[in-house]
């Protein structure tokens, strides 16, 4: 490895050698500044994903010593209803919460005026999402809560009986997802928010002048130009929607019947919670949720890293 | 500027816009009030039916009561013993590898930027099992430290990304310039860099403060009692003993939430600049 041309060699005067030791230290630099984060990323993140991976084929309680079993942990899983539950809700949780950025980007348009408090509101209408999933999780059982909660009897005046949603198995999923949205649409108007802000006006003019307004301009003259935002919002949204536990954990403890749980709460309540300490099984789950996860992370990676090279 | 500026529109539509704001926001926020109303309800209130009346009378005690009668104080400040350390960890950490991946080239440097911001994507659940064990055998589960230092370890991902962006759109001629002079490496990183990342600084503290006070998972996995549980995973099991005392509930609610809030409100700029990084090219 050499010292990068990038940068210009270190001046000496005629006749005397180059300056080694400076050299090395350049050569040394960067992995000494590396050094400390990198290991802890390391020992914290890297190697327990590999770790994890080994655990999927042992039976292990935790505490006792572990049994290899092969892939039998995998091949229960192919046979385990809550496993397939939980799966299936995934997908649901992904599939809506995809909404929050059309949303973000609808309350973005509705707030990006120059009015006077305009600062103030944009903040307020942000606020959902700097407050904790617990306290969201908290905040929407009481909205829906049967009997006093606001949703309940909106929806009582309108039906007679209201509707409980999160004691029903085949509505709860979907009170839990409302629920998340509404940090995470928060979170789209920012990004669209700061991208509406740096649309070039001259485009928007001359677009104007051409006669376009409206979703016509949108679509074709305004949108393309977000497309930063819009990544970054898509990334946000996927990796919010596959890492949703809080919520699930706090609003109903993956109930009624199990018909909330999704693949990180199931993961959870196998390898820490009251059924039990099934680690091996518990890794097994977390494996299978790593593994959807990583096609999207090596999209969004594929993508950045095209980006970097074409710098 | 699009949508088009409401103050070329007829007058009609500017009343409508004005009106429309407030309204949105009640609608938007609808929630959070009502949780905030509940929260200074007396007792009898709720007894009583009225959820959704006027207040009988303004009950602050509701706030007194959960700092008497459980442990909401320590919650509090296990929170801050956490999340202080964290920012502090994450952020220098940071800054030396974002240093290290933004001004060096050497092979390997961006594979090892993007395992870094890999491994900021992943789920918790793939590393639950082996953090916990780590952290038992080090002996600190159960202890602030070690719930610390996990996060220290995972916010350095995303800190890194940030920082080795903003270190690479600062001026190179400023560290060739002062290379050609003979300036030591850490006496570049120290004197001619970190004064102009101060405000990467600024913005990563204040949205490392706020994940970390909303982290409500690990604190469950490597935290049990109230006296080393932030205030999410307390909130939660303050709930369960406070069944249908949705005053408290509600106090306790807004409590956990100030922080970060204030937080946000504070440094709102650096906030923002934070959480959009890379929204606008």
């Amino acid at each position: 490895m050499t010292v990068s041309p990038a940068y210009p060699k270190v001046q000496t005067a005629p006749g005397q050698p180059a300056p080694r030791r400076r050299r090395l230290g350049r050569k040394l630099a960067p992995w000494l500044f590396l050094a400390p984060g990198a290991l802890m990323f390391l020992v914290y993140v890297i190697i327990p994903i590999v770790e994890s991976m080994w655990i999927s084929f042992y039976q292990w309680d935790g505490m006792s010593a572990k049994v290899w079993v092969g892939i039998s942990n995998y091949l229960e899983l192919l046979d385990d209803d809550a496993f397939y539950t939980s799966l299936k809700n995934n997908i649901i949780w992904l599939v809506l919460y995809m909404l929050a950025i059309p949303f973000g980007l609808l309350i973005a348009l509705f707030l990006n005026q120059s009015v006077r408090g305009i600062r103030l509101y944009k903040s307020l209408f942000f606020f959902p999402f700097v407050i904790s999933q617990v306290v969201v999780g908290l905040i929407f059982s009481w909205f829906y809560a049967p009997g006093f909660g606001l949703f309940f009897e909106l929806t009582k005046w309108l039906d007679g009986t209201g509707i409980a949603l999160l004691a029903n198995p085949n509505t709860v999923t979907y009170g839990i997802i409302a629920a998340g949205l509404w940090p995470q649409i928060a979170y789209c108007m920012i990004l669209y928010l700061t991208g509406l802000n740096s649309v070039a006006p001259d485009q928007i003019e001359a677009a104007r002048l051409d006669g376009a307004k409206g979703i016509k301009m949108l679509w074709y003259v305004v949108l393309p130009q977000l497309r930063p935002a819009t990544f970054i919002a898509l990334v946000v949204t996927v990796i919010g929607a596959l890492r949703s536990f809080d919520l699930v954990s706090i609003m109903t403890s993956g109930g009624p019947f199990g018909s909330s749980r999704v693949l990180s709460y199931y993961m959870y309540e196998q390898a820490l919670s009251e059924y039990g300490y099934r680690m091996g099984y518990g890794a097994a789950i977390a494996v299978v949720l790593f593994a959807i996860m990583m096609i999207f992370i090596s999209g969004f990676i594929w993508k950045m890293w095209r980006d970097e090279r074409g710098l | 500027m699009f949508p088009r500026p409401i103050q070329t529109m007829s007058p009609a539509a500017r009343v409508t816009y004005q009106v429309a704001l407030p309204v949105m926001l009640i609608l938007w926020l609808l929630p959070l009030l009502g949780v905030a109303v509940t929260s200074l309800r007396p007792a009898s209130d709720l007894a009583q039916g009225n959820y959704f009346g006027v207040p009988s009378r303004l009950a602050f005690g509701n706030y007194l009561e959960i700092f008497h009668n459980s442990p909401f104080a320590s919650y509090m400040l296990n929170s801050f013993r956490v999340t202080i350390p964290t920012v502090i960890g994450a952020v220098a950490l940071s800054c030396l590898t974002g240093y290290a991946l933004a001004i060096y080239k050497f092979r390997g440097n961006l594979i090892i930027f993007f395992i870094f911001v890999a491994g900021n994507f992943v789920p918790f659940q793939i590393l639950m099992v082996p953090v916990r064990d780590l952290t038992v055998k080090m002996g600190l589960y159960d202890t602030v430290t070690g719930l610390a230092l996990f996060h220290v370890a995972f916010q350095t991902g995303f800190c890194t990304l940030f920082m080795r962006n903003f270190i690479k759109a600062l001026p190179k001629e400023l560290i060739e310039a002062a290379r050609v002079e003979g300036v030591g490496e850490w006496q570049i990183f120290w004197h001619i860099v970190m004064p102009l990342v101060r405000p990467a600084i600024a913005a990563l503290s204040v949205l490392v403060f706020t994940f970390i006070w909303n982290d409500y998972f690990w604190a469950t996995v490597l935290t049990t009692g109230s006296d080393t549980q932030p205030i999410t995973a307390g909130l939660q099991s303050l709930n369960g003993q406070w069944v249908a005392a949705w005053q408290l509930v509600s106090a306790g609610s807004i409590l956990a939430a100030l922080p970060p809030v204030a937080m946000f409100f504070l440094m709102q700029r650096h906030f923002i600049a934070g959480l959009t990084l890379g929204a606008v090219k």
